[in-house]
């Protein structure tokens, strides 16, 4: 079989493609980021950050970097005209409240039924780090997951049952990998597109749970 | 006559007593109180128990307050990252506890003491692990139309250390930017709050309708010399 797995751009354009116009929306730190980039022009999107911006707008100019004014994960950017700077609990009222259209996060594990893991690997001697990834997981309209559908080492992460500790349960509605998107249903996973060259069943083979096509 | 400036940073921290418990502002490079932090490093106070967003990042800062052996525990919501290597070691060989927060739990925990609220139920941690208590049992959880929710503690706080950027005799502050973050939650939460504050306005300077922190949460100011936040120190 052949088909090419979608890189890293690639796929931040295809889960850009699904955010409406007029959408507020939270991206997770590392991958997610790469989203922004790929918003169309001719859309308008209101990026919320968790340490209490939204309106964020792209990274800064060289040289025009201002330390006060930083994404979550600690890059400097800018903010739009409209934007707004709040406090946290302000913040994460906003996420917990069900203001916040979408939330794109990286993940370990999600599961058939949307229980995510993505904050700890449960590793004796590990150091845990949770920050706003709980919050932002139960507290969107839509938790949207963006990584690769394998692990370095061949094995689905999308699972039946997560192994690693949760960060939430059944919380996640979509998943974007390089291989396929996905929706998870709580009668199981629904493929809503594939890359050329990949089967139905092929894909449900590399995954090892059933799949039923959208 | 109120006035709440002081005229230095060891003044305002010297009532600081050993097994206090001390919320931390800033998140990021934005916000952080280094010259508070110096000061409580200087004033001596130990066995502190330290409510902050990290745990400390390269040697400055908390991380130098977490390795002089000042901190007992460490309450937050992201204590790992690339240079966290203070806490970390501390953390592993147990010099150091933990309690980790999920975030905004962090901050409404925060808020709900200052606020005057016995806590409160959240659907963040439902299912996790984090919705245990440090001896590992299960936190108080209740159904509330149809949903799952986890009962969560108020964080009150002996003193409060918060960077601002222009406040008045009144005590009242405004932040910069993303350099706010958890500056106004944690003025309510603490017996005492000290900010910085970049330019000391006379009463009426500030616009009222700017006005964030309003002074009744402030009970210590201090000008400090206006440095550019600096870039590093935290890599998620």
């Amino acid at each position: 079989m052949n088909y090419t797995r979608r890189t890293k751009d690639e796929l931040a354009a295809r889960v850009a493609q699904d955010i409406p116009e007029g959408a507020t929306v939270n991206l997770g730190i590392g991958q997610p980021t790469l989203v922004a980039n790929h918003i169309p022009p001719s859309r308008e999107i209101l990026l919320h950050s968790e340490n209490g911006i939204l309106g964020m707008g792209p990274a800064p100019a060289a040289g025009q970097e201002d330390y006060d004014l930083i994404n979550a994960g600690k890059q400097p950017v800018t903010l739009l005209p409209g934007g707004a700077f709040f406090h946290h609990a302000d913040s994460f009222a906003m996420m917990r409240g069900g203001h916040l259209d979408i939330c794109v996060l990286g993940a370990f594990q999600v599961s058939a039924h949307g229980d995510l893991a993505n904050w700890h690997t449960g590793e004796a001697g590990a150091i845990p780090a949770v920050g706003g990834a709980m919050d932002l997981a139960i507290g969107s309209k839509q938790t949207w997951v963006m990584m690769d559908l394998l692990t370095k080492q061949g094995q689905s992460k999308l699972v039946a049952q997560c192994t690693y500790p949760l960060t939430g349960i059944a919380c996640v509605k979509r998943v974007y990998t390089d291989l396929a998107t996905l929706a998870c249903t709580p009668s199981g996973l629904q493929v809503l597109d594939m890359v050329p060259g990949l089967s139905l069943q092929a894909l449900s083979e590399l995954i090892g749970l059933p799949l039923t096509p959208a | 006559m109120i006035n709440k400036f002081v005229s230095s940073i060891q003044e305002a921290l010297a009532d600081t007593r050993d097994g206090a418990t001390v919320l931390i502002g800033g998140f990021g490079t934005a916000g952080i109180p280094d010259e508070l932090i110096e000061g409580l490093l200087a004033q001596g106070a130990r066995d502190l128990t330290v409510v902050n967003n990290n745990a400390g990042n390269g040697e400055q800062g908390l991380a130098a307050l977490l390795k002089a052996g000042r901190v007992r525990k460490v309450v937050c919501s992201f204590p790992r990252q690339a240079d966290s290597q203070v806490f970390d070691g501390l953390f592993r060989s147990g010099q150091v506890e933990l309690e980790l927060v999920p975030q905004g739990n962090l901050a409404e925990r925060i808020r709900a003491a200052g606020a005057g609220i016995g806590g409160f139920f959240t659907p963040t941690a439902y299912g996790t692990d984090l919705a245990k208590k440090a001896d590992g049992s299960p936190k108080e959880t209740r159904e509330i139309d149809g949903r799952m929710y986890v009962y969560e503690t108020p964080i009150h706080a002996d003193l409060a250390l918060i960077r601002a950027e222009c406040g008045d005799r009144w005590g009242n502050l405004t932040y910069r930017k993303a350099a706010r973050n958890f500056g106004p939650v944690m003025a309510m939460a603490a017996r005492k709050t000290v900010a910085t504050v970049y330019s000391q306005v006379p009463l009426g300077g500030l616009d009222p309708e700017a006005i964030i922190t309003p002074g009744i949460f402030v009970q210590a100011v201090v000008q400090i010399p206006r440095v550019a936040t600096q870039a590093g120190g935290v890599k998620a």
